[in-house]
């Protein structure tokens, strides 16, 4: 029998491979994804021919490695279509890159000031705006969502307004696998002179994005989730709002010129990367975009939209799942009524199905919705829809078991 | 060193099993044994924190002797904790303090339940139970 979604790119990452000899089918790549060889032969290459310092020594080592890492950040830009409306910072994670803006920014409010985030955010895009909403005494507006798990433009409408300063929004839930509103939200805030920073930690994995058209602020994603290492995050600032950022963690090339007493320090983006930064995950990173860049891009999203489909329509076929929102890619979650998520995850693990079950980072948007936890099931291009057949089958049994 | 009846128990009948179905399926049936936990007793304060279901556990030490009871909403770890409360419900407080429990889940062919990574609350469960011998001694 042919199979109905193989995945014609699942050899160019030899982990998957290495896991299903050992029974395990992954799929949960909105937590983290599988490496392309590309990355892991650039970063073999890279300390087997001279690990280096960047942006510091004068010798050969030194200035191969700092082209390989500013080769890496125009990579970056043209992956965002960046241009030259702003710059790409590397920072440790999507995590560090949002609370550089939330610390950054900080000098920007004022006490009754509003940050608008929405329902859906995970805490990365949710405790910096928080704690920065407590020490400044701002307002943190949260906009609610529809029952598609979207967010409600015309409740947004009314919540964003003159007090608010800066609008932060996902692009792509990580929950609900839904696509924001961004060009309504993000014209919305412009109209009140609110700043604008968007997550694309999972936006960023399901097809291509380009900043200038989206015209936020600031986008942020982490590396790990593009196919990419660990380690390294990605803050794209539009120059203007790059103004306004302020220097936050001192150390290292980030200085100009330094005194006992006094230091002034250089603008973005290495005013913003303190210390030595993830050299080989950075070169790491751009020899995953090459690999992504040289995919038929039309191949990889409807390659995507078929397994969303036929997982969307296993899951919907079965007694009793409930699948969270409507989600348009990438991922489901769902629970199921009269069994716990934890005892589903239990038995799902034990016959090496690699989901996430719990409350993904969001837990008031699972409280909102009266959820104690879900099961993720999450898809990247190297999965086909053998792993899915496997992991209904696991459900299956599993459900057999618990019912 | 005495090792409670229960516990004998447990520990022949999950030797005994063959497959990871069998050994959910006595999992499940070991949960279902476990005594209801009183309403009065399922507060907040009882809650063992860091677990992806309600887990509750009391303890008192009677007569000089531990009795645990707990219970969750969860049936994995509720088999997980019966497992527990067999090894430890009856013993002294030196012979608690004595007890290697993560031994007593490898014996039991359950130390997987304990890696770090796992988020059912088994880790936390030991953890709770720790801290309540710690404050009542």
């Amino acid at each position: 029998m042919t199979m109905l979604v193989p995945s014609p790119w699942r050899a160019d990452f030899p982990a998957i491979a290495t896991l299903q000899r050992q029974d395990q089918t992954y799929l949960d790549s909105a937590a983290t994804t599988q490496k392309p060889q590309a990355l892991l032969d650039a970063i073999s290459h890279y300390y087997a021919n001279g690990a280096a310092n960047v942006h510091r020594a004068q010798h050969l080592p030194g200035a191969h490695a700092t082209q390989a890492f500013e080769d890496s950040r125009s990579k970056v830009a043209q992956w965002l279509n960046a241009g030259d409306s702003g710059q790409i910072v590397f920072t440790h994670g999507a995590t560090s890159a949002l609370n550089l803006l939330a610390y950054g920014l900080e000098h920007l409010f004022n006490a009754g000031d509003e940050i608008v985030i929405s329902a859906l955010e995970h805490h990365a895009n949710l405790l910096p705006w928080q704690q920065l909403a407590k020490r400044r005494a701002l307002t943190l507006v949260i906009l609610p969502l529809g029952d598609d798990g979207v967010i409600d433009l015309q409740a947004a409408a009314e919540l964003i307004g003159p007090r608010t300063r800066l609008l932060a929004v996902s692009q792509l839930s990580n929950v609900l696998g839904a696509w924001q509103p961004l060009e309504a939200l993000i014209t919305m805030a412009k109209a009140h002179g609110a700043l604008t920073v968007v997550d694309g930690a999972q936006g960023i994995v399901h097809g291509r994005h380009d900043v200038q058209a989206l015209g936020c602020d600031f986008y942020v994603f982490s590396s790990h989730k593009l196919y990419g290492p660990d380690g390294v995050g990605v803050l794209y600032g539009r120059n203007e709002a790059l103004h306004h950022l302020r220097h936050w963690q001192f150390g290292g090339e980030m200085v100009q010129q330094a005194d006992y007493h006094s230091a002034s320090f250089r603008p973005a983006p290495l005013g913003f990367e303190a210390g030595t930064p993830p050299i080989a995950s950075v070169i790491g990173l751009g020899a995953s975009l090459d690999y992504l860049s040289s995919l038929d891009q039309q191949a990889v999203v409807a390659h995507e939209a078929a397994l969303h489909d036929y997982l969307l329509r296993g899951l919907k076929a079965r007694n009793g799942v409930q699948v969270l929102g409507s989600p348009h890619v990438a991922l489901v979650s769902f629970v199921v009524e009269g069994v716990h998520n934890a005892d589903l995850a239990h038995l799902l693990t034990e016959q090496g199905i690699a989901v996430r079950a719990g409350h993904h980072c969001a837990m008031p948007l699972l409280k909102a919705m009266q959820l104690s936890g879900a099961i993720r099931v999450s898809l990247a291009l190297y999965n086909d829809s053998d792993d899915l057949e496997r992991f209904f089958e696991a459900l299956d049994q599993a459900l057999d078991m618990l019912r | 060193m005495s090792v409670p009846v229960e516990a004998v128990a447990a520990l022949e009948a999950f030797q005994a099993v063959g497959s990871w179905e069998q050994r959910a399926r006595m999992l499940m049936q070991w949960g279902e044994r476990l005594p209801a936990l009183a309403d009065d007793e399922k507060v907040e304060a009882n809650l063992v924190q860091g677990c992806e279901s309600l887990v509750w556990l009391v303890g008192r030490l009677q007569g000089g002797h531990w009795q645990f009871a707990a219970s969750s909403d969860a049936r994995m770890i509720r088999g997980l904790v019966a497992l527990l409360l067999a090894r430890v419900n009856g013993l002294s407080a030196s012979e608690l303090q004595a007890v290697d429990l993560p031994d007593w889940f490898a014996q039991l062919g359950l130390s997987r339940q304990l890696s770090p990574s796992r988020s059912n609350g088994l880790n936390a469960v030991l953890q709770r139970m720790q801290d309540l011998t710690r404050t009542q001694k």
